[in-house]
């Protein structure tokens, strides 16, 4: 036992880091009262830490701590995506009037960043659905402080309220739903619950309302139809680093958990060893990729509508999101190695041109002091480059070549064509046309219109152009040179205990 | 009627899953209805309970394990961490807006 739990920690490195740094965090905050900008490097250090002992952990496969969470490639992919976030995300700060302008709660900001992170980094490893739940828990905890971080600002406030009435119904769902299954199953532990299935015929009826409430508490985490509700309004009100962070990250580990519950406990592995990986069997009849199915094009088809009428660049932004939570629940929906491989490819592709565009937005509603899509009128000629840079984001949101957008479009069609789903593969292709209208309404703003007001020319300086060359440079090089992000994703779609 | 008095008089799985049928459904109720944001959490809370009684009174006729009453503590904990930071949000509301009507929070919207 003891020896169990001592292998069990050193494999619990990354997590183990993010712990401490938090706790050290929150006492040098105490301590340092008069060097409030000390807190941020030591957590940034820590988050670094931790990702490079994730990375050590690569093709390791393993179940630790009684079966409560799992090290395997899918895993460790995950911990990569989040803390890779985290990083820029520290890295964007420096330069947020937003949070630098509230420098005695620095402390806050900075720590609760690492526990978010650390809940993020949990949820991508967890395979009891006890421990899913405390790990979305400790995000969500975590994110619900920071949405309303500029707590003098109503916007901020308003939008951390809404975001923890919705959250906390849908943990609430998730947990009635986990409650029936444990009673129809006996088991919260994916893999216990999926030899249950295989062993003994349940009520399909309960079974189906149990899994629909379970879809709820997962769908809130990855901003899918109908549960998106608090996803426009939170990232409007929120800090834009914040809105950034839970963009990519919390979608990132939402949707890990949402492919390991469906693949681990529905999945007929007998029926998988005879076809060899080809044709996916699921257990007791039930078609839940159809379900899937229907919410992916829900998601994609509202987020891509709605998008088209915003006039806000976050809440846009915002809109586009949910409609890129569609185009990647395409690829759970078909299920097998190659369509996950197409939604990591994906997160690869989303993190860096998701979040330069909100970088962008961030540096200009600095100088500019708006988000709203009428202030970039003649940003073009104000300042070219930033403007190029944002030209090249939203190309490659709305999926065109050359750009790495246009990559992770075309594995996820090639997947849906592979396992014949002409027809959702046809409306997403219909919805990349309808986002193509809300990008280039910005780009013509941009440099199709005279400047209003100020003509000055914008001026940033040499770190900030940095930072946004680190997120330029990977969106326009995967469009051409994508092998490395394609072998990377078809190396972690290996998850501990399948085949 | 008879039938009825015998039936409560020997308590069984199906009671508990029945008192948490109606406990589920009054939170979901009150989510739904309330204005008042604290009264929406209270809502939040008989939801939580809802599963607390599932997963005690499934683990007492159904595994015969300790599973589901660890469960239960779990959520208790993670329902008093919730209730702590909502209510914090709820004062910080107050603060600003001098109402905790959740309809008149409506600065952010399409």
């Amino acid at each position: 036992m003891v020896e169990q739990t001592l292998h069990s920690l050193s494999q619990f490195l990354p997590e183990t880091t993010l712990t401490i740094t938090f706790c050290i965090s929150i006492l040098a905050g105490l301590i340092l009262r008069n060097k409030p900008k000390v807190i941020p490097v030591i957590s940034f250090a820590g988050i670094l830490l931790a990702t490079v002992f994730a990375v050590r952990q690569m093709g390791s496969s393993q179940a630790v701590f009684s079966g409560m969470i799992v090290v395997d490639p899918f895993a460790v992919f995950f911990k990569l995506l989040v803390g890779s976030t985290a990083v820029i995300i520290f890295l964007f700060s420096i330069y947020s009037q937003e949070v630098q302008s509230t420098l005695k709660r620095l402390v806050e900001y900075s720590s609760l960043l690492v526990a978010m992170t650390l809940g993020m980094f949990l949820m991508a490893g967890a395979v009891n659905l006890l421990m899913m739940v405390l790990a979305i828990e400790l995000t969500s905890l975590s994110s619900y402080i920071l949405a309303g971080y500029t707590k003098e600002a109503p916007d901020s406030s308003e939008a951390s309220l809404k975001y923890i009435i919705y959250g906390a119904l849908s943990t609430g769902l998730m947990l009635y739903g986990i409650s029936i299954l444990f009673g129809l199953t006996g088991a919260t532990d994916v893999y216990a619950i999926n030899r249950s299935l295989a062993a003994t015929s349940v009520n399909s009826v309960a079974l189906l309302i149990a899994v629909l409430l379970i879809i709820a508490g997962f769908g809130y985490k990855i901003s899918a139809v109908p549960f998106h509700f608090w996803t426009p309004d939170v990232y409007e009100g929120a800090p834009i680093t914040i809105t950034a962070f839970l963009s990519v990250a919390s979608k990132a580990a939402g949707f890990a958990m949402l492919i390991r519950f469906f693949k681990i406990s529905f999945i007929d592995f007998n029926l998988l060893a005879a076809h060899a990986g080809g044709v996916w069997g699921l257990l007791q009849g039930f078609e839940w990729n159809k379900i899937l199915a229907i919410l992916s094009v829900l998601t994609m088809t509202l987020g891509n509508l709605v998008a088209v009428w915003q006039n806000n660049l976050k809440r846009l932004l915002a809109y586009s999101s949910i409609a890129h939570a569609g185009y990647m629940l395409m690829g759970v929906v078909v299920l097998n190695d190659k369509g996950l491989a197409a939604v990591l490819v994906y997160f690869m592709v989303y993190l860096f041109m998701n979040l330069g565009a909100f970088y962008v937005v961030m540096l200009v509603a600095n100088k500019v002091g708006s988000e709203d899509i009428d202030s970039y009128k003649g940003l073009g000629y104000r300042s070219p480059f930033i403007s190029v840079a944002m030209v090249v984001f939203f190309i490659s949101l709305a999926g065109l070549p050359p750009t790495a957008g246009f990559i992770g479009k075309l594995f996820l069609f090639a997947a849906l064509l592979d396992a014949r789903w002409v027809w959702l593969a046809v409306v997403g292709a219909l919805n990349s046309v309808v986002s193509l209208y809300y990008y280039v309404r910005v780009v013509r703003n941009m440099f199709l219109r005279d400047p209003e007001g100020s003509t000055e020319p914008i001026r940033f300086s040499f770190p900030q152009m940095a930072i946004l060359l680190l997120l330029l440079v990977p969106t326009l090089l995967f469009g051409l040179f994508y092998s490395p992000i394609v072998e990377l994703a078809n190396a972690s779609v290996l998850m501990f205990g399948v085949r | 009627m008879q039938d009825f008095i015998h039936w409560l008089q020997a308590p069984g799985l199906n009671h508990f899953l029945i008192i948490s049928g109606i406990l589920f459904s009054l939170g979901v109720f009150a989510i739904l209805t309330r204005r008042n944001a604290i009264m929406v959490l209270m809502g939040i809370e008989l939801v939580l309970n809802a599963a607390n009684i599932n997963f005690i009174a499934f683990s007492r006729y159904i595994t015969n394990t300790l599973d589901g009453q660890v469960i239960a503590i779990f959520v208790i904990i993670l329902a008093a961490a919730e209730a702590a930071i909502a209510l914090a949000i709820v004062l910080n509301i107050f603060q600003n807006f001098n109402t905790v009507n959740v309809d008149e929070l409506n600065q952010l919207r399409d």
